[in-house]
């Protein structure tokens, strides 16, 4: 149980990262991005790819399993992660907005999606992989609870940088144009806000958090091409019960989505624990579509 | 037959198939603008659904009714109309993105059940041993097929009438209206919300017709059979033929799917052996190619919806 809790909490950390993302596009761009999980899909894996080209230079800080050169490569996986989203939106949904039904952008990202994952199927091939082999052992905290350092790193790191964003959206000029971008389209616009600037850094961000939210899954989990794939529905779940635009929601969405995910375990067989996400889903759009802390866009028409 | 022949009627039966997929789509996003991202899970309830109702009693498993064919495909129709009431009835009243989120959502979920509940769905294995319906009255597999194909065929035309009926008739015209301009549509004393639930109600029954019809050919299901390529591959039969038109369904499903068939089959001559789990990938990646540089050159597609002009507005 108590182990339970302590993975729910872990793997919901991971969802909110990615979540936080997601509904800031959906909050500011306005639609659904279906290629948004892929983003932290290509960001486990350029970091991977990046520790190959440089190789371990130096060994792992103790007691994590990983050392400055997993840390380097975050950071270059979080640029090509963000250059992919923006190269994304000026190929594809660029030429897509602006048509008279808005739901060709979420159509435009499905297909996105399948591209993204399969170029990663193809360059990094299909099996599981891993930053490192290095066998951690886990600390027993309490009688039932073992936890890795990595995890304790994980936590921690999402801390920071839910804490580092709030600051960011609350005290910075592009912050606030964000949240005024989000709340009122047309508002934001007529008092000067340079919407193309606030899209561009949404895009930047949001793809950040989706490469670091990804070298975290690689870290504490395993790589695969369908690390994304999995992650779509817990990430859409967690923002839409968050409220969509709203990044704390976000974050709450996603221990939310975590915990549940990892409790159900016990009570319905391992093989259903990916539905979890989708029936939270459900019972958030019949019983309150506007999520649990009112999103700025909101879910009614 | 000859060989050629042979898979000539086999493609087709597939291909018929899921052009009816394509045309419940079609009537989803071509006319009414909604976007269902679990096509396979629907497919799939159908194909199911029959299954369990058709099979032969099985100890170890549940259903095996042993019911007519025509029957069981009605049965698996009635359980995609269930799913999609409860997927519909949560999201068609919210933000449109919000069915796209959840009929991903419901397609996962079914690929699950068909996985795990394996005394209802065989697992991982499938329910296999299914009677194919007349099968008994054929003495080659191959005057069968011919036969079956005959049945799809029948079946997808039937389908192309009732839809262009449908969407030439005043309920038809509601549906482009709620796509077009919702609130002229309400001003009009329409229900936009009740009309979404009918069309995609409607379109969901007919990808579970189309899975039925498919369990009766292959005579198995297997969890292979549904997997979520095949969601992208009828959206790309949809927008490369044309969407808003029924016509455009069905060229679309029969040109990507041939396109499939001929990469597979290029990529199974040409490339090495070491290379050919990389030849899915570019297979896959050709599908999400067709429909992305469709969508931005030619939203059209091959042949795309004609104009609705009303009469009365004299010559354009």
């Amino acid at each position: 149980m108590l182990q339970a809790i302590a993975d729910g909490i872990l793997s919901g950390s991971i969802i909110a990262l990615g979540a936080i993302g997601l509904t800031l596009t959906m909050g500011i761009l306005r639609f659904a991005n279906f290629a948004h999980a892929e983003l932290v899909t290509w960001g486990a894996y350029m970091a991977l790819g990046v520790l190959a080209l440089t190789g371990a230079f130096m060994g792992p800080l103790e007691p994590f399993s990983f050392g400055v050169p997993l840390i380097m490569a975050t950071l270059v996986a979080m640029v090509l992660t963000a250059a992919l989203a923006l190269a994304i939106d000026w190929l594809v949904y660029r030429p897509l907005r602006g048509r008279a039904n808005h739901l060709t952008l979420v159509f435009g990202s499905f297909g996105v999606s399948l591209l993204v994952r399969m170029i990663i199927l193809l360059i990094f091939g299909g099996g599981a992989q891993y930053y490192s082999n290095t066998l951690q052992i886990a600390i027993p905290v309490a009688p039932g609870l073992r936890i890795l350092p990595d995890q304790v790193f994980t936590l921690g790191l999402t801390a920071v940088i839910v804490v580092a964003l709030h600051l960011f959206l609350q005290k910075t000029r592009l912050g606030l144009a964000m949240r005024a971008l989000a709340e009122n389209p047309e508002l934001a616009r007529v008092n000067g806000i340079d919407t193309k600037v606030v899209v561009r850094w949404t895009w930047i961000i949001g793809a950040s958090l989706a490469a670091i939210s990804g070298v975290l899954y690689g870290l504490t989990v395993q790589l695969r091409p369908e690390i994304g794939f999995h992650l779509l529905l817990p990430l859409f779940a967690a923002a839409i019960l968050g409220g969509v635009g709203n990044v704390f929601g976000a974050v709450i969405g996603g221990l939310i989505v975590g915990l549940a995910e990892s409790l159900s375990v016990l009570v319905i067989p391992a093989g259903y624990k990916l539905a979890v996400p989708f029936m939270i889903l459900l019972l958030v759009l019949y019983i309150r579509p506007t999520g649990i802390f009112a999103g700025t866009v909101g879910g009614a028409k | 037959m000859t060989g050629f022949a042979a898979y000539l009627v086999f493609f087709l039966i597939v291909a018929l198939t899921y052009s009816i997929v394509v045309m419940g789509l079609n009537l989803q996003w071509g006319y009414t603008g909604l976007f269902n991202a679990g096509v396979v899970g629907f497919f799939a309830i159908g194909a199911y659904g029959t299954a369990i109702l058709i099979g032969p009693d099985r100890a170890h498993l549940i259903g095996g009714f042993g019911l007519p064919f025509p029957v069981g495909v009605l049965g698996g129709m009635a359980l995609c109309a269930v799913a999609a009431l409860i997927v519909g009835m949560a999201t068609l009243r919210l933000r449109e993105e919000y069915l796209a989120i959840a009929t991903f959502g419901i397609a996962i979920s079914i690929q699950l059940v068909a996985l795990n509940f394996e005394s209802l769905t065989g697992g991982a294995q499938g329910l296999v041993g299914l009677p194919r319906p007349l099968f008994g009255l054929f003495d080659s597999p191959a005057s069968y097929n011919l036969f079956y194909l005959g049945v799809v065929a029948a079946v997808a035309g039937l389908v192309f009438l009732a839809l262009e009926t449908a969407v030439r008739s005043p309920w038809g015209r509601v549906l482009k209206a709620v796509r077009e301009d919702e609130t002229a549509a309400r001003s009009l004393g329409k229900n936009p919300a009740a009309i979404r639930l009918e069309v995609f109600v409607l379109g969901c029954v007919l990808m579970g017709l189309a899975g039925g019809l498919y369990v009766g050919f292959i005579g198995y299901v297997s969890p292979l059979d549904f997997l979520p390529i095949l969601t992208f591959q009828i959206w790309a039969m949809l927008i490369v033929g044309g969407s808003g038109n029924n016509l455009g369904a069905v060229t679309g499903a029969i040109g990507v799917w041939a396109l499939w068939a001929m990469s597979g089959l290029a990529i199974s001559r040409l490339l090495p052996v070491a290379y050919q789990s990389q030849g899915g990938a570019i297979q896959v990646i050709l599908i999400g190619l067709l429909i992305v540089v469709t969508l931005i050159f030619r939203p059209r597609g091959l042949i795309g919806e004609s104009d609705s002009v009303s009469k009365h507005t004299g010559a354009r």
